[in-house]
């Protein structure tokens, strides 16, 4: 079958199986940074934003991405990095698998809430796994990046 | 101190700093790094049948429809596969794990042991090809509790060509993959004068890494003819050496690299997926590649050995450990992957934290086969399951005497200076344990936090507590070693065969270089880890990089700076001694002269034989071990048996931590995972023999919900034999968790549990297990 989307706002028209997950999907098309980690969507390192939502690749066919707007985070790339940094400076990003899934859900948090508490920031992230870090330091590098937004630039 | 603290107060350089991971922005923006994102797409899809039974012999094989799908390439069996056993194991020679492994068999001995492997062009095509191949068993009576493993007339390893490598005490006549036992003094004697004896027994079941890259390898025959081998693994030595024992080929016709790993946990140090695409693109010559699902990896994988750890702690009634008795049990499943070696923790890394007033151990135990998933190597590697015990029998002993458990550890701990019998007889050179325990009482507020307290919502807040060692390195085993070389316009190549699974060791190895060589970290790039191009190390495990592979860097940098004077010298035309290295350059003593690194490097591509490339290897006859104290405070509802883990508080000895941001992520990654073994990551058997936890629906690890607050801190230390005075802190961090939260628990309801994981219906219905 044809489908058409806008994938990191490029529209592009291709035809696939029907039976195609979103998730692999994207893969092919050069959006490396969407990862599996599970099959029963468990983990959150597939997650892409469709139309600006967070939803999990693994659980949706390339079919039902039709007509709509896919970013992933080769898409969001300088959005990203307005707060990555301040993970990096935590150490927290670790093996890096579950990061894409991880800073994808964070954007979605910080356009929904900018100016998230804690366990909002937790509440949110539930759905993203991570084995490493302990989540601890994801959590403080979020909250530094808030407090200098705050604070200015000089922080 | 904690990691702001530190960073600002580090004399060094670059040691001690929170310098950035080296590939943080790149994980960070999710660039292609892993082993999938690096190879080809259109690699041939391998998989593996797996067998439904625990135990049966395979009759035949029915294998040709499958074939005739589509896209498939081949389907191999145990009758095309050679029939030299080998390990799996990644460990040093003589490989203490024994050569009970074939690449297929036609015995299968656990649920989910492969049958048959499956290469095809696409993954439907393969998974189509699964479901076709009809395998007919002769189906045989498991072994499926390891009580009854020892001496069953069932036997998992009846082949004759079964062969242990080393004398471990291994005898697959008993099914048994190692047994020994260890004394000083007479235990039974001290014990039968102890005020107060307790004996328990307690079990760790075979928890999952669960590293969120599931195992992967890629394989292809390269410009020379040769396999190349790309995998997440954090041994690339150890793995090119049982690629080639699995595949009969000489050791010469393997290249194994790894990219960027998403975690190992020491899943990685076994080889779990290499041999069976390299098999297939060994037969074939066509590049192929095997993606573990998680289900595979819950099933199929590497993880903790279950044991049973039964301790006999003798105590006067004033609170003085006098004897410790421990005995093992460990189950190491299937295969002997890493069983002799994972035991031997259990009572080598618990037993010695009470060395203060102790007169005689004992320490015995049995690894048994049975009919279940092989273990392997996870974090902790048998230190973990050894302290639930026995920190839980020091908890234990402090509540049957009335006493303070924290007073009671300050009364019998090792401190610096002691020798520890049962650590090999090494000196606790550098033991900042008394100060960890002293700095966390009061940072925890143990004081406040300690008696049980009713809620007024009748839920129940309590406090526990719980010590921990590990390793640094395998005393004289492990190898370490690094490659630094000079390059245009000066800048440095660090090489290295140790692997960073994420943890970061290439950044602080690069931390030690610019230290040594007076440099920033930016001007040291780091390479590794590859079979062909890095100096040999026997990878990341065992606690070993920053301590072992961390000299080699320091030792070779050394020798690079000596190196670079003489160059310096003979292009100022003076004598060795005229010179020093200053960093920047070399300059002459009486400040007559100076070459900048630029100019060395420029001119050591000129008319030049002195090497500005040196390389160092590593060992060390003493593992040195890092120490660390944990505090919990849980609130339990007396309704439900759910804890909620309100304060997670732990200090840690890790001698001079060199990046202190990471030494914290690591403390805090290794207790949270310690958190989902103690309180609800479960590994639970059919009576055939087939794991429920195949998912993360059933085995269930921490949400950022699950973990409370952490804070970590430090006390130093200076271990003499480590660069800038480090030890380990990749495993310890695991250790306190459990016992801590054991002891909470009981403090909130008077019921110890002795069977991890202590879930709430356990606590609820006050399963004393």
């Amino acid at each position: 079958m044809e489908i058409k989307m806008i994938l990191n706002g490029r529209q592009i028209i291709r035809e696939i199986s029907p039976d195609l997950l979103l998730l692999e999907f994207v893969r092919a098309e050069g959006c490396r940074s969407v990862k599996r980690g599970c099959e029963t969507s468990n983990c959150g390192l597939c997650t892409v934003l469709m139309d600006g939502t967070p939803v999990l690749s693994c659980s949706m066919l390339a079919a039902r991405a039709a007509g709509h707007r896919i970013d992933t985070l080769e898409g969001l790339t300088a959005e990203a990095e307005e707060f990555i940094g301040f993970i990096a400076d935590q150490g927290a990003e670790q093996c890096g698998f579950c990061n894409p899934g991880f800073v994808m859900n964070t954007i979605a948090l910080l356009r929904e809430n900018p100016d998230p508490t804690d366990d909002e920031i937790r509440q949110f992230l539930a759905g993203n796994l991570c084995r490493c870090s302990g989540y601890e330091g994801q959590l403080r590098g979020i909250r530094a990046f808030l407090d200098s937004r705050k604070g200015g630039k000089d922080e | 101190m904690n990691r702001q603290e530190l960073n600002e107060r580090s004399t060094y350089r670059s040691v001690g700093k929170c310098v950035r991971k080296k590939d943080a922005m790149q994980l960070l923006l999710g660039k292609p790094v892993y082993v999938d994102d690096i190879t080809p797409r259109d690699a041939l899809v391998v998989k593996v049948i797996r067998s439904p039974h625990a135990h049966a012999l395979i009759e035949s094989v029915e294998k040709s429809a499958a074939m005739k799908v589509p896209g498939i390439v081949g389907i191999y069996t145990y009758e095309d596969v050679p029939g030299k056993r080998f390990t799996m194991a990644g460990q040093t020679y003589p490989e203490p794990s024994p050569y009970d492994r074939l690449l297929l068999d036609r015995r299968v001995r656990f649920v989910g042991d492969p049958v048959a492997i499956v290469a095809g062009e696409t993954e439907a095509a393969v998974n189509r090809a699964c479901k076709i191949v009809r395998v007919k068993y002769q189906v045989l009576e498991p072994v499926l509790d390891f009580h009854k493993a020892k001496d069953n007339p069932i036997l998992v390893h009846p082949e004759e060509n079964w062969v242990s490598m080393c004398p471990v005490g291994a005898d697959n006549r008993r099914n048994l993959c190692a047994s020994d036992v260890c004394s000083e003094n007479d235990v039974e004697a001290v014990l039968a004068d102890c005020d107060e004896v307790i004996e328990h027994t307690y079990h760790v079941k075979a928890c999952q890494q669960t590293m969120m890259e599931t195992f992967r390898t890629y394989t292809e025959i390269d410009r020379y003819g040769r396999l190349h081998v790309i995998s997440s693994t954090q041994i690339v030595f150890h793995c090119r050496r049982i690629i080639a024992n699995a595949l009969d080929i000489p050791k010469s016709k393997v290249h194994v690299e790894k990219p960027r790993i998403g975690g190992g946990f020491g899943a990685k140090q076994t080889v779990v997926a290499e041999i069976y695409p390299a098999f297939v693109t060994w037969v074939t010559k066509r590049p192929a590649k095997m993606i573990y699902t998680r289900e595979e990896c819950q099933i199929g994988g590497s993880p903790r050995h279950e044991m049973e750890v039964t301790v006999r702690l003798g105590a006067s009634s004033d609170g003085t450990i006098r004897a410790l008795d421990v005995y093992t049990l460990s189950n190491t499943g299937a295969f002997g992957e890493h069983g002799p070696t994972t035991v031997g923790l259990s009572g080598h890394k618990s037993i010695p934290l009470y060395t203060g007033n102790l007169e005689a151990f004992r320490f015995a135990y049995d690894v048994v086969y049975t009919n279940v998933q092989a273990a392997g190597a996870y974090r902790g590697y048998g230190a973990t399951q050894g302290q639930f015990a026995v920190e839980s029998a020091v908890n234990e002993l402090a509540a049957k005497l009335g006493m303070d458990p924290v007073a009671l550890r300050l009364k019998n701990i090792v401190r610096e200076g002691m020798s520890m019998p049962a650590y090999y007889g090494e000196t606790a050179n550098a033991c900042a344990l008394d100060k960890c325990i002293e700095h966390c009482c009061s940072m925890f507020g143990w004081e406040e936090k300690f008696p049980v307290r009713v809620m007024p919502d009748g839920k129940i807040r309590s406090a526990g507590v719980a010590i921990s060692m590990q390793g640094s390195g395998i005393s004289g085993v492990d190898v370490g070693s690094a490659t630094i070389k000079l390059n245009d316009e000066g800048f440095y190549i660090l090489m290295i065969g140790a692997a960073d699974m994420g943890t970061g060791c290439d950044t602080i190895l690069a931390q030690m270089a610019a230290e040594c060589l007076e440099c920033s970290v930016d001007e040291i790039e780091v390479f590794g880890a590859d079979s062909d191009a890095s100096p040999y190390d026997s990878g990341s495990y065992a606690s070993s990089t920053t301590y072992v592979t961390g000299k080699a860097v320091e030792n070779a940098c050394n020798e690079l700076r000596e190196n670079l004077c003489q160059l310096g010298a003979s292009l100022l035309h003076c004598d060795r001694s005229e010179v020093e290295f200053f960093g920047n350059g070399v300059r002459k003593l009486d400040g007559t002269g100076e070459v900048s690194r630029f100019d060395l490097a420029t001119a050591s591509m000129v008319n030049n034989t002195i090497a500005v490339q040196t390389t160092a290897s590593h060992s060390s006859p003493v593992s040195p071990p890092p120490f660390m104290v944990g505090m919990v405070e849980i609130e339990l509802d007396p309704e439900t048996g759910s804890v909620e883990i309100l304060d997670y508080n732990a200090v840690i000895d890790c001698g001079i931590p060199v990046n202190p941001n990471l030494a914290t992520i690591q403390a805090e990654g290794g207790i949270v995972q310690g958190i989902g073994m103690a309180l609800y990551e479960n590994v639970t058997y059919s009576k055939k023999g087939r794991i429920a936890e195949n998912s993360f629906m059933q085995y269930k690890i921490p949400t950022r919900l699950d973990m409370g607050h952490l804070k970590v801190e430090f006390e130093e230390s200076y271990e003499p034999t480590g660069p800038f005075g480090v030890k380990s802190i990749g495993e310890i961090v695991i250790n306190t968790p459990a016992p801590a939260l054991a002891h909470a628990i009981f403090r909130a309801t008077g019921v110890w549990h002795r069977t991890l994981p202590i879930t709430p219906e356990k606590i609820l219905f006050g399963i004393e297990d």
